[in-house]
C-alpha cells in the first residue's frame, strides 16, 4: 500500500517500431512519468532524452515527426489506440492505458512512426490543386466570391494534407490505385473559386483517370475520422455528379 | 493517363441497378405469386415471362451478360478492399463490408439456383409447367430451405444498399440529409423485399405445389 502511495505516476505506452522502410515491425513498450496536460508528442520527447524501455534496457529513442503542435501540419499523425489521429493534440489524460503507438501502415515506413506522405502531395500535384494566375502582364483583380460559398469552401480548406483519411479508407490500400479522399475534396474547393473555375475540367478530367474517383467504396470513415471535420463524403458526392456529367459531356460531344 | 477503371466501375453501378435491379423486383413479383394467387397464379406469371418477345434476347442482354459482368468484377472489388471494420465500426463502415459479403453470398447462390432452374430447363429436364412443383421438391428440404433464405436475404440487401450507393456514385444524393433520407426508403426495401421473398418461399412449399397433389389436381380438373 505504501508503495503504491508514493510511486510516482507513470504513463505505460506500446510503440510499433521499425528500424528501417522493410525491416521486421515489433513492439516495445514504455513508461514515462507523468506530468500534469502532457500529450502523445511530450511522451515521445521524454522517451527521446531518457530511451529506457519498461524492461529497464537502454534502447533506441523512438522517431516520429512534429512541426506546429497545434494541430494545423497534420505532420504528427499516427494511429493512436486504434484510430489515426494527431499526437500532438492526443492528450494522455483522454486517452485509455497502456497507449498504443503505431505509425499510418498505409504510407510507406521510414522509420518507427515516420511515414511517407509523398503520394499526398502527388496526388495534390495531379489533380492540379492550385488556381493558375502567373502570366506575363497584370490580369487585374479576379471575379469575387459569394460569402456564402465562402464560407462552405473555406472549411474544405482547412485540409492539412495530414493522411488520416487515407488510412481510415478500406479502399486506399496496395491493392488498387485509389487517390483518398482529401486530394477529391481539394478538387471541390479550387473549383468552387470563381478563378479556379476557369480550369473546372483539367481538375475533372484527372480525376477520370485511373485510380482517380472511381475508387471509392462509400464505407464514409474518412468523414468520420477527418480531424478538421471536412465534409468529404459531401465532396466526392459532389464531385461524382460533375464527373458523371464530364463523361456524358464527353459522348454527346463525339 | 489511362482511364478504364471509371468506365468499368460505372457500367458496374448502373448494370446493378439497370437491368440487374429491376430483374429482381421482377423475380419477385412472378414469386410472390406463389403466395399469393397460389399455383395457377405463379404458373400464369411464368407462361407470361415466356411469351414476352424475343424473350431469347432479353435474357440474354438483360439477364446473362450483365450478371456475368457485375458478379465477375464485383468479386474483383470485394478482393481489394481492406475491411476494417474493428477499428471504425461505423453504420456505413459495417454496410460496406456487408455489401461486399452479401455480394459473394449472392454470386454464389445465384450461381446454384440458376443451375437448379433455368439450367434443368434448358436441358429439358424440368419443363416451364413442373418449375412451381420442382421449387417444392427443393425448398422443402430443410437444408435447402435455409440456403434459400439465406440466399433471398443476401441478394435483397445486396441491391437495395447497391441502390444506395448508386444514388451517391452518380451524384444524385450529395449532401448527408439526403443520404439519410435515401438509407430509410431503401432500408425499408430492403424489408419490404425480405418479406416477399420469404413469403414466396413459404409459398413454394405449400401442399399445392406438390407433385402429388398436382396429379390429384390434374385428375380433379379432368373429372370436374
Ligand atoms: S481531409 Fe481531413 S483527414 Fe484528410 S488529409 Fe485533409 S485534414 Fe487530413
Ligand atoms: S505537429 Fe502539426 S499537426 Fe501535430
Amino acid at each position: 500500500m505504501a508503495n503504491t502511495m508514493t510511486a510516482a505516476k507513470t504513463v505505460k505506452f506500446v510503440v510499433t517500431r521499425q528500424e528501417a522502410p522493410d525491416a521486421k515491425p515489433y513492439t516495445e513498450e514504455f513508461e514515462v512519468p507523468y506530468r500534469p496536460n502532457m500529450n502523445v508528442i511530450s511522451a515521445l520527447m521524454e522517451i527521446q532524452r531518457n530511451p529506457i524501455n519498461a524492461t529497464g534496457k537502454q534502447t533506441a529513442p523512438v522517431c516520429w515527426e512534429s512541426n506546429c503542435l497545434e494541430e494545423v501540419c497534420g505532420a504528427c499523425s499516427m494511429v493512436i489506440n486504434g484510430k489515426p489521429r494527431q499526437a500532438c493534440s492526443a492528450l494522455i489524460d483522454q486517452l485509455e492505458q497502456p497507449i498504443r503507438l503505431e505509425p499510418m501502415k498505409t504510407f510507406p515506413i521510414v522509420r518507427d512512426l515516420v511515414i511517407d506522405r509523398q503520394r499526398m502531395f502527388d496526388s495534390l500535384k495531379r489533380v492540379k490543386a492550385w488556381i493558375p494566375i502567373d502570366g506575363t502582364y497584370d490580369l487585374g483583380p479576379g471575379p469575387r466570391m459569394a460569402e456564402t460559398k465562402r464560407q462552405w469552401a473555406y472549411e474544405l480548406s482547412k485540409c492539412m494534407t495530414c493522411g488520416v483519411c487515407l488510412e481510415a479508407c478500406p479502399n486506399v490500400n496496395d491493392k488498387t490505385s485509389f487517390i483518398g479522399p482529401a486530394p477529391i475534396s481539394q478538387v471541390r474547393l479550387f473549383n468552387a473559386h470563381p478563378t479556379g473555375e476557369m480550369n473546372k475540367e483539367e481538375r475533372l478530367e484527372a480525376l477520370l483517370d485511373d485510380g482517380g474517383i472511381e475508387g471509392c467504396g462509400n464505407s464514409q470513415n474518412c468523414v468520420r475520422s477527418c480531424p478538421k471535420g471536412i465534409p468529404l463524403t459531401t465532396s466526392i458526392a459532389e464531385m461524382n455528379k460533375d464527373t458523371t456529367k464530364l463523361m456524358f459531356k464527353h459522348w454527346f460531344k463525339m | 493517363m489511362k482511364r478504364g477503371y471509371f468506365y468499368s466501375r460505372k457500367l458496374h453501378s448502373l448494370l446493378g441497378i439497370i437491368p440487374l435491379g429491376f430483374f429482381i423486383l421482377e423475380h419477385m413479383i412472378t414469386n410472390y405469386a406463389a403466395y399469393d394467387g397460389g399455383k395457377a397464379a405463379f404458373q400464369d406469371s411464368v407462361k407470361f415471362l415466356n411469351e414476352l418477345p424475343l424473350i431469347f434476347f432479353l435474357e440474354l442482354f438483360g439477364i446473362w451478360l450483365p450478371l456475368l459482368y457485375h458478379g465477375v468484377y464485383g468479386l474483383y472489388i470485394a478482393y481489394t478492399s481492406r475491411n476494417n471494420v474493428g477499428n471504425y465500426n461505423y453504420g456505413r463502415n459495417i454496410a460496406f463490408m456487408m455489401q461486399r459479403i452479401t455480394g459473394v453470398i449472392t454470386f454464389i447462390f445465384v450461381t446454384w439456383h440458376l443451375y437448379q432452374t433455368r439450367f434443368q430447363i434448358a436441358i429439358g429436364e424440368v419443363s416451364h409447367e413442373e418449375l412451381g412443383t420442382h421449387m417444392n421438391d427443393i425448398v422443402t428440404q430443410p437444408l435447402m430451405f435455409v440456403v434459400y433464405i439465406i440466399g433471398v436475404l443476401a441478394a435483397s440487401y445486396h441491391f437495395t444498399n447497391g441502390l444506395w450507393a448508386f444514388l451517391v456514385s452518380w451524384g444524385i444524393t450529395v449532401g448527408p440529409r439526403a443520404q439519410k433520407v435515401s438509407s430509410m426508403i431503401c432500408t425499408g426495401l430492403f424489408v419490404l423485399m425480405s418479406v416477399l421473398f420469404i413469403l414466396s418461399l413459404i409459398g413454394f412449399r405449400s401442399q399445392e405445389f406438390e407433385a402429388a397433389a398436382a396429379a390429384v389436381q390434374q385428375v380433379q380438373s379432368v373429372i370436374g
